[in-house]
């Protein structure tokens, strides 16, 4: 494939475009103080999405893990809170993913055992415990969090005046990101399991016939996607400083939509995580730099729009021109 | 990729509807047994038949984009912005206070035209993404929803745009004898779908391209062109929910009626509707929908939380798509 119609040069190339004509129309908004609120707005969206790659990875799709994300994050503050744990970090990180983790085996079920198509599944799986944590856990607003995570919302990386004068922070919470990146590269590129991922989203059947777990590679997959969205979830109300059960359901378009722009198709097989990355940092400009560039924020949704349509128009056109050639 | 729920043969299709009306029934007899003095009332049908049209179309368009094995995630978004293209033609042509004479009427009609005409368009730019350029149609939908909710929110700046011709709310809030009009706009609808789907031959061809799309091809059957008028036909049918919706809140408004879009997906898969295509009727979504409606009356009625209600819906999906997927793999000598 050559450089040009790769997904992640033409994303490079519009999330450069943006950047350099926010910096041209707007210098004093360039600085390094801005690029730091940019990572800091695009933690949890990251975090999300590098869970979606997975999914998509393997030929399914997860609509519900901004409910299980916002499960396991109102789940484990209000447990905290209730025993008295509020003092460690580790504790809650630990809990949400285990949450998150128990979660995703539920949609694993229905996805591995029953066979059931993964949207709808999901889309049933986002009711079911969105439906839950407010008939039953709770729809009040904790705004006294734990002081663990209020701690660790404080608690910066590295903050100071940048060299061209600004101020910038960088929040400890960005290591979780690293993290995660870590890890699921590790397992992507480093592990048969990995191989086993990529090879379940290129041919279920083709998978199964070489004598892969598929199975248990898929349970795999929800779970992890699950235990990332629980941590997704405990950084979201840690940086927000406030645990709200209505939050994060509604965005997992908005990830899906980047995972896309990074160039993982749906199809499966597919998808890189530098690719995913940058799908977010362009999602997070974009939101940023529209309002710099004095275009109204009415006008979001439409570039975002465009955008996927774009991101994903041009490589299908450009299969669809191969097949007729062939 | 295995195949999911209403994938069998006619007798398991008509199964399917047996089981959907037993359910609808059971439902309809439980809350009438645990609240007869408030659900099984006239005053409970009528509100009930003002509150399950719009969702009931916009399911209606989404069991047809099943049927050919896509979705559409941009029902909402088609609604809406045909919806406030028509409140524009309104607010401009008659003022609010018009009374109802012919030329109040000639506008109205008007503003219904221009909707289920930004519809057929709006569905016709899916119907491109789709069959021309090659655009899965979740991302296809997904992109060009997102784009039309923009487009609703650049032209009212994110506001509703109210003060509508008293006449107008007869859409929305009239009767025809006893039977409100929204019921009658999805009666017509989902006659005209059931008709297009038994009795045409494109209706039969969507059946075919979503069975088997390469086999429909081999046979001779254009694809694309049929992709193309069954998004076409989406966006109409979106359309038309869009005004009823915006008839009854007597304004139109980019972000109304978001949570239908679970639900239409929701329902067209409970009312049978194969999501791989090739399997689905009307019939279904009506019971699904009557079953629906009954449960969130008499959840309301027995005062539990609309979150419950989003509860037991997600329940019921996993479990009817559950239950059938188990039935299937018992028949022997059917699945691998």
């Amino acid at each position: 494939m050559s450089l040009l119609s790769r997904n992640e040069t033409l994303v490079s190339l519009i999330l450069v475009g943006f950047i350099a004509l926010t910096a041209i129309v707007e210098p004093s908004s360039f600085t390094v103080g801005t690029f730091a609120d940019l990572l800091r707005n695009g933690l949890v969206l990251g975090i999300l999405a590098i869970g979606v790659l997975l999914v998509l990875i393997s030929g399914g799709i997860d609509v519900s893990f901004t409910a299980l994300a916002a499960f396991a994050m109102y789940f484990t503050t209000k447990t905290m809170i209730a025993m008295g744990l509020t003092d460690s970090m580790a504790f809650a990180f630990v809990m949400a993913a285990t949450v998150g983790i128990l979660l995703g085996c539920i949609n694993g079920f229905f996805v591995a055992t029953l066979k059931l198509p993964t949207l709808i599944v999901t889309l049933g799986t986002l009711a079911v415990f969105r439906g839950f944590v407010l008939t039953f856990i709770g729809t009040d607003l904790v705004s006294r969090v734990p002081s663990a995570m209020r701690d660790f919302s404080r608690s910066m990386l590295a903050r100071g005046d940048a060299f061209d004068g600004s101020f910038y922070r960088l929040p400890s919470a960005i290591l979780v990101l690293v993290a995660a990146v870590a890890v699921t590269a590790f397992i992507l590129y480093r592990t048969q399991l990995g191989r086993n991922i990529f090879a379940l989203g290129g041919s279920v059947e083709a998978a199964t016939r070489i004598g892969i777990p598929v199975v248990k590679t898929q349970y795999f997959v929800y779970a992890y996607v699950g235990a990332l969205s629980g941590i997704a979830g405990i950084v979201h109300a840690s940086l927000a400083r406030v645990a709200n059960p209505f939050d994060l359901v509604g965005l997992e378009l908005s990830v899906i939509a980047a995972v896309v722009l990074g160039g993982a198709r749906l199809s499966g097989g597919t998808g890189t995580i530098t690719g995913t990355l940058l799908g977010v940092a362009l999602i997070v400009v974009i939101n940023n730099s529209l309002i710099t560039l004095g275009i109204p924020s009415t006008w979001q949704n439409v570039v975002i729009g465009f955008l996927i349509l774009l991101g994903t128009g041009l490589p299908a056109w450009q299969a669809r021109r191969k097949e007729r050639a062939a | 990729m295995s195949s999911g729920v209403g994938r069998g043969s006619q007798a398991q299709e008509r199964a399917h509807l047996i089981r959907l009306a037993a359910i609808a029934v059971a439902i309809f007899a439980l809350m009438s047994a645990l609240r007869p003095e408030l659900f099984f009332t006239a005053a409970n049908f009528q509100s009930m038949a003002f509150q399950f049209p719009e969702y009931a179309i916009l399911s209606l368009a989404m069991m047809l984009a099943m049927l050919t094995g896509g979705i559409d995630l941009s029902v909402i978004g088609v609604a809406n912005l045909s919806g406030i293209l028509a409140a524009l033609v309104l607010t401009a042509l008659a003022p609010e206070a018009a009374g109802t004479g012919l030329d109040v009427i000639a506008v109205i009609v008007l503003a219904v035209v221009v909707s289920l005409a930004a519809g057929a368009i709006c569905g016709a730019v899916n119907g491109i993404a789709i069959a021309a350029i090659g655009i899965p149609p979740i991302l296809a939908t997904l992109g060009t929803g997102l784009m039309f909710k923009g487009i609703a929110i650049v032209i009212t700046e994110g506001r509703a745009v109210v003060g509508f011709p008293d006449a107008f709310a007869f859409l929305g809030n009239g009767f025809v004898g006893p039977v409100p009009v929204p019921v009658v706009v999805f009666a017509f609808f989902a006659a005209v779908l059931a008709f297009i789907l038994s009795r045409t031959t494109f209706g039969l061809r969507v059946y075919l391209m979503g069975t088997n799309a390469l086999a429909a091809r081999f046979a001779g059957i254009d694809n694309a062109w049929i992709t193309l008028r069954t998004y076409i036909l989406c966006g109409v049918f979106s359309a038309a929910a869009g005004l009823v919706l915006m008839s009854r809140a007597n304004s139109a408004k980019a972000d109304y009626g978001e949570s239908y879009l679970l639900l239409a997906v929701l329902i067209a898969v409970l009312g049978g509707t194969n999501p791989y295509g090739g399997f689905g009727r009307v019939g279904g979504v009506v019971l699904a929908v009557l079953s629906l409606q009954f449960l969130s009356s008499g959840f309301n009625m027995l005062q539990i939380s609309n979150f419950a209600k989003e509860l037991v819906w997600g329940c019921t999906l996993l479990l009817v798509m559950g239950l059938s997927e188990v039935r299937l793999r018992r028949r022997p000598g059917k699945r691998q």
